[in-house]
């Protein structure tokens, strides 16, 4: 076993992106995610790479697409309003089919909002997020760990697919430290990336671009773009249960709250409730197929986030009409990250 | 029999869908001839960005990277990072590079990266159907300045060349026109010479090339190519603003 | 074997680097280990404090409604979080700084440790943070003083490692007090 690390989710994110091969990174200074671009601005010049303090959040997934556009692994990352900004290039990258990893530290809104904890982006990054129809991949890890291992994955995604690849956490996940194995890339097949631009050096010519006008193109490359997500939500979607299998609630969370659930659930069990829980690892492509099934074992939800209901819709919509599905929702704001004793009496009231 | 007059190697064989008069092929060709004089098109990488500049890979045998609205520059910082060795240069209009893309022309020329910018200023958004630009001239009417531009209003029209020759990025910023042979000749001068900037990784060259839009413009294409030399100039001077080989230093 | 400790005070007084002390000292004894720190917006000067959870299994939730121990360093990390301590915990009050009079509850451990006094009497006031964690060892076993000696090469940046003597007398101290000496 590798030499256990101590450190902030945000870091492993970053050291994730170094193990699995990145060495550009491009972004811009935003509470609670600045972690990352500090420990890459120390840590690329090393490796030869190239680190950029864009002047905006627009510039960076810009400098993101201009890189990604020559074949080379890079990242950018930011939180929610930063995030805002990035989704004009996320679109233009998604229409290119650039792959390219982003990190969203997410804080809570509209607007300034706060720099707590938050899950109110939901919607924005797994519906696509910016202009135009198109789905990305996003990872929601729950641990120092996960922040490591998923950033890799997420890389992986994003050359196995050609598709920008988020990593949404929260200031919970960015910013506390726990125990890191810095275990090794993993070993993933990866087409070659033979649209890059690399100047002709006596080939054909490649373009990178997402303007499309001729008669029937556009549509086609719709339609492309969707396949590839029909193909991910076949073969990428991941998820974690615990307690599942006799469990008469089915608590749904993902992220920072979820960890907190786990804890509640684990106490509900303690009472002799037959409670489990059900983590979306992987919210686009939405685990549809495993949550129906625990679901409709467990015959009732109970799904639990911290904003006022997001991915609630997607649950509902995976286990169809058989299965009640409630909600309990803490909107961001200091001091509203529920405690494992407060999920406990939502758990209780739920079950039947 | 001599041939005097080829298509450069870094241009398609392809018939020009750009309308009647339009100078975009002019600066194309021009772009064209410093790439094949440096040696480069088998490792250029050229940025294009939104306007009727986006077809540049319709005409150029060149790779080519499309950018958003106005992020060209940013893009462009992208992949000259990535790729060091390529010749990375962007292709933009006023209203992409001086009103939507100000930002990130002026921090990629402030960084000094490393790349080429070909500015044409027309005065007008060509693509969307001729509105005020930037660049628009005091007075001059346009689709959305239908009583002329007001400078009380719409403030004065900005002066790009001049605005980048301030930054300590900055190698090379010159403005050119390509309205008559004389200035023709002198933007292919000029051009090559800002190439020649990037061939030697001595930092951000700039040139801003004057020219016409005679649908926009509403006229015809000589009449149009008089006013480069009657109004425009006269406002946007020509000139090398900037040529400092040790900017970088 | 499961601890789990809030850790309050203002800005200043050395809550977080207590917090990452305790967890590199709990993580060497090959346990499992969160530290989840939460401050004011401001610099210096706000309110800090951070949740340190100690297992031998998962850590489960790094967020902490009811912790088993309060170590309160400020009157306003008592009066603000006193009534989240868990019945049968433990409250560790820097009795330099806190009225323990001001704490309503017959169902919790109170521990009063001067650590003020202590700290300035040791030679520098700022370490009022490993006198606390001294006395948290002390009364909780979840880490031995070694190891929280140990943690401080880990937890200091390497300009400071010669103050480590000088916080490993504090944290001593700090125990000897919660011990009544």
């Amino acid at each position: 076993m590798s030499k256990r690390l101590f450190v902030k989710g945000n870091e492993a994110a970053a050291m994730g992106a170094i193990e699995a091969g990145c060495r550009y990174y491009f972004g811009y200074p935003i509470t609670p995610q600045s972690d990352i671009p500090e420990y890459l601005s120390r840590e690329l010049p090393k490796l030869d790479g190239e680190f950029i303090q864009a002047e905006s959040e627009v510039a960076a997934i810009n400098m993101l697409l201009g890189a990604s556009a020559c074949g080379v692994r890079a990242m950018t990352s930011s939180s929610s309003p930063g995030i805002s900004l990035k989704q004009e290039g996320i679109s233009y990258m998604a229409g290119a089919e650039l792959p390219g990893v982003i990190i969203n530290i997410s804080r809570s809104g509209p607007g300034l909002g706060g720099i707590d904890a938050s899950q109110s982006d939901y919607f924005q990054s797994v519906k696509g997020g910016g202009h135009g129809g198109y789905r990305i991949a996003v990872l929601a890890p729950n641990s120092v760990q996960e922040m490591y291992d998923l950033t890799m994955h997420a890389f992986d995604l994003a050359d196995q697919y050609r598709t920008p690849v988020m990593v949404l956490g929260d200031s919970v996940i960015g910013q506390m430290k726990e125990a890191l194995v810095p275990n090794p890339r993993p070993v993933r097949e990866l087409p070659a990336k033979e649209w890059a631009v690399r100047g002709k050096s006596g080939g054909e010519q490649r373009i990178v671009k997402s303007l499309f006008l001729g008669d029937g193109e556009l549509e086609a490359h719709n339609w492309r773009l969707h396949a590839k997500y029909r193909q991910m939500m076949e073969k990428e979607c991941l998820s974690e249960e615990f307690e599942t299998a006799d469990a008469t609630l089915l608590v749904t969370a993902y992220g920072s709250v979820a960890r907190i659930a786990h804890t509640a659930v684990a106490m509900a069990r303690e009472e002799g409730l037959k409670v489990g829980l059900f983590r979306p690892i992987t919210l686009c492509p939405f685990p549809e197929e495993a949550l129906k099934a625990a679901g409709q074992r467990a015959g009732r939800i109970l799904d639990i986030e911290l904003n006022t209901g997001q991915m609630v819709e997607d649950v509902r919509l995976a286990v169809g009409s058989g299965v009640e599905v409630s909600f309990y929702g803490r909107p961001p704001g200091a001091g509203s990250l529920p405690s494992p004793e407060e999920l406990l009496d939502q758990i209780r009231k739920h079950y039947a | 029999m001599q041939q005097v007059f080829t298509r450069p190697e870094s241009l398609k064989d392809v018939q020009t869908h750009f309308c009647p008069g339009c100078q975009h092929g002019t600066v194309h060709r021009l772009v064209a001839e410093a790439l094949d004089q440096f040696g480069v098109q088998q490792k250029t990488i050229g940025v294009a960005s939104v306007g009727c500049s986006v077809f540049l890979y319709g005409y150029f045998d060149i790779d080519v990277v499309e950018a958003p609205h106005g992020r060209a520059p940013a893009v462009a910082t992208g992949v000259k990072r990535a790729r060091p060795d390529s010749f990375v240069f962007t292709y933009q209009g006023d209203g992409d590079l001086a009103a939507i893309g100000t930002a990130e022309i002026i921090h990629a020329a402030n960084r000094g990266e490393d790349i080429t910018v070909i500015f044409v200023n027309n005065t007008t958004y060509g693509m969307t159907g001729g509105q005020m630009a930037p660049t628009t001239l005091v007075g001059q009417k346009t689709s959305t300045s239908p009583y002329g531009r007001n400078k009380a209003k719409d403030g004065a029209p900005i002066k790009m060349a001049e605005v980048l020759a301030q930054l300590g990025g900055v190698a090379y910023s010159a403005r050119v026109a390509v309205n008559s042979p004389k200035n023709v000749l002198q933007a292919k001068k000029v051009i090559k010479r800002a190439f020649q900037f990037q061939a030697e990784g001595k930092g951000f060259s700039f040139v801003e090339v004057l020219s016409s839009c005679p649908t926009n413009w509403g006229m015809a294409p000589l009449a149009a190519n008089e006013r480069i030399g009657e109004e425009m100039i006269p406002y946007f001077p020509l000139g090398v603003f900037k040529d400092d080989p040790i900017a970088q230093d | 074997m499961r601890h789990d400790v809030l850790i309050a005070g203002f800005g200043g007084q050395g809550v977080l680097l207590a917090g990452n002390v305790l967890s590199y000292a709990a993580l060497d004894d090959g346990k499992n280990v969160s530290y989840f720190p939460a401050y004011g917006v401001e610099k210096r000067g706000g309110t800090a404090n951070c949740t340190v959870v100690i297992a031998d299994g998962a850590v489960g939730s790094p967020v902490v409604g009811s912790p088993s121990v309060l170590v309160a360093l400020n009157q306003g990390s008592l009066d603000r979080l006193g009534s989240k301590i868990r019945s049968g915990g433990i409250c560790i009050i820097n009795s330099s700084l806190v009225d323990a009079t001001t704490l309503k509850r017959s169902d919790v451990k109170l521990v009063s440790v001067a650590m003020n006094e202590i700290a300035t009497e040791l030679g520098d006031p700022r370490m009022v943070n490993m006198v606390a964690l001294g006395a948290y060892a002390e009364l909780t076993g979840a880490v031995s003083l070694e190891a929280l000696a140990e943690a401080l090469k880990a937890a200091l940046p390497e300009r400071n490692h010669r103050f480590i003597p000088a916080n490993a007398k504090a944290m001593e101290s700090g125990a000897r007090s919660a011990r009544g000496e």
